[in-house]
């Protein structure tokens, strides 16, 4: 079932993506079969499986808590579109 | 507060949790760095980094979960809470959504005498989001600057039961919940500077009603009073609604310290759709009972057993144990004094009384202080063998506080020996007593004035320092001997 186009306008407003009317009606569908497909694993019988934590076999992986130095600040701006006094600087935001 | 509602509330509290690096890379969380030279691509959300957690933040979280008599489940994972937000470069929050570490805990508090118990539903680790600067309000700023050395500080959300019916409980729920994090040594739960912060869920609905209110979340609360303010003020503000038969909406508050009131920051029905997944970059972790046992072997002092060590063991009234374990420093400054001075109830006294007053007038913690446990014990002593009255010692503990100087040395600068030679004070005695015939008169034909007036000349005659339980009695002595 494909996805109504207010929906596609929710998810996409969630992840700041504008979309225009083709667009929308493409990822209404495509959203929609990606649905159906999870639909379609529910149906299995899953009752006496174990829930998967993770798709490795492995856990507790750990750091101890030891500080290493961090990077130089201007090496850390180097792809920052902005940076003023030492900060990042961002357009308003509200 | 009106008779007829009944105030709901729910605390969510965060605490940055004492490690030296943050949760998910090596970067150190030591307070007050220039901006951004504490970070790192894995911190400051580069594409294709891999965080690794820090173990020192799991070991911090259960002993969290057994000082709040949590179930502590043997799985739990993390996932993503997915925003946007400058103070947040990868656009999501490493956090707990399902499985959090800790479950179904508690936390007694004590209320006007009453015991209740607030329930504790998870307590979960999660990353800190950096600091923004505005210019001015952040609604007319042209720009904002970020600051991501808070980014990725370790922090644990501990989330309570709607438990608490009035202001004064949720200040009590969290000194205790503060008192708890410091004595296990997980935080340093300073609020002022950010290391432990407090948001409210409060409601309002009529005596009786089953279901719940329309609740509002109130951020920006920042001191115990702030909190209990508040809760006050929304608790008011909903109950005036309700009878205004106006609508409440659910949404986020701030509160505003200067104004003293709560405003609207955003409405939660957009805001809240974080669509949480299984964080895919770290593994699950399991929780051995061994684990568990280490922990707790290793748990040290905590406040109630404290109290119940000072009101069993040296007798203190409870109402001074809870003041003495509201912090270990607290507990570790009477613990040692008590080493050196037999007399539990005057160090507690003193320790509750004039020297809290000066913490609290300075805006300082006790360890921040220079009065030492030696320095107290001294001054003490010094009552006790008569050198110094009770009232000098005041001023004794004044300057010892504001200088750190020892006792001694301060009542040598001072010149306040106490005078406590009976020869010197009866000719003061005398003196008065014969230049006063008149007040004499009236001391004889029963006025209690009069004594208070003889004690007080000679209390200016020696400029404070006569010892006045001496003068007390040799005074009543000559009085009653004048015929």
């Amino acid at each position: 079932m494909a996805l109504t186009i207010a929906e596609v306008e929710h998810v996409a407003m969630l992840a700041r993506i504008s979309l225009n009317q083709s667009e929308k009606e493409q990822f209404a569908l495509e959203l929609g079969l990606v649905l159906n497909y999870a639909d379609r694993l529910k149906s299995l019988q899953t009752d006496n499986i174990q829930p998967l934590d993770h798709i490795l076999p492995v856990s507790n992986v750990f750091r101890e808590d030891v500080v290493i130095g961090s990077p130089d600040r201007e090496d850390m701006f180097a792809n920052a579109p902005m940076a003023e006094d030492g900060q990042y600087r961002v357009p308003k935001i509200i | 507060m009106s008779k007829d509602y009944e105030v709901v509330i729910g605390l969510e509290v965060h605490a940055e949790l004492k490690t030296q690096t943050k949760i998910f890379c090596s970067c150190s969380t030591a307070f007050g760095a220039e901006p951004n030279t504490q970070t790192c691509p894995i911190c400051a959300g580069f594409p294709g980094v891999l965080p690794v957690l820090n173990k020192k933040v799991v070991d911090l979280a259960i002993t969290t979960g057994l000082a709040l008599n949590c179930e502590i489940p043997n799985i739990c994972k993390f996932d993503r809470k997915n925003y946007f937000y400058p103070d947040s470069p990868k656009a999501y929050q490493i956090s707990q959504f399902d499985m959090p570490i800790c479950i179904n805990g508690y936390l007694d508090i004590d209320v006007e005498g009453r015991r209740k118990r607030i329930g504790i539903n998870r307590v979960h680790m999660e990353e800190d989001a950096g600091k923004l600067v505005h210019q001015g309000d952040i609604t007319t700023t042209p720009f904002s600057l970020v600051d991501l050395n808070r980014c990725g500080i370790p922090l644990l959300e501990i989330v309570s039961e709607p438990d608490m019916r009035s202001a004064q409980e949720a200040r009590a729920y969290m000194e205790k919940l503060r008192a708890m994090l410091l004595f296990a040594g997980v935080s340093d739960c300073k609020m002022q500077e950010g290391s432990l912060r407090c948001d409210a869920n409060v409601s309002v609905r009529p005596i009786g009603q089953v279901e719940f209110g329309t609740r509002t979340e109130i951020k920006n609360l920042n001191s115990f009073r702030a909190l209990e303010r508040a809760i006050e003020y929304e608790a008011a503000r909903h109950i005036e609604a309700i009878k205004g038969g106006e609508t409440l909406v659910q949404e986020t508050r701030t509160w505003d310290e200067e104004k003293q009131l709560t405003r609207s920051m955003r409405s939660k029905e957009e805001a809240h759709d974080y669509r949480y997944f299984p964080e895919p970059d770290l593994l699950p972790l399991k929780i051995s009972q061994e684990w568990v046992n280490s922990i707790r072997a290793a748990f040290p002092e905590m406040p109630e057993q404290a109290q119940k060590r000072l009101v069993e063991e040296y007798g203190l009234p409870e109402y001074d144990a809870q003041i003495l374990t509201l912090t270990p420093d607290s507990l570790a400054f009477f613990d040692q004094c008590l080493k050196q001075y037999p007399d539990a109830k005057t160090i507690s006294n003193w320790m509750m009384g004039e020297f809290n007053r000066l913490l609290n007038q300075n805006n300082m913690e006790i360890g921040e202080s220079k009065v030492t446990a030696a320095g107290l014990v001294q001054m003490l002593k010094s009552i006790d063998d008569g050198t110094i009255s009770g009232k000098m010692a005041k001023m004794v503990l004044e300057e010892m506080f504001a200088t750190g100087n020892c006792p001694e040395v301060i009542i040598r600068e001072k010149g306040l020996v106490q005078i406590s030679d009976e020869g010197t004070l009866l000719t003061l005695i005398d003196d008065i007593i014969k230049t006063n015939p008149k007040v004499v008169e009236d001391y004889k034909s029963g006025k209690e004035k009069a004594f208070g007036f003889f004690a007080g000349q000679i209390m200016k005659a020696t400029q404070g320092q006569a010892n006045p339980t001496l003068v007390n009695k040799l005074l009543k002595d000559r009085l009653n001997h004048i015929q």
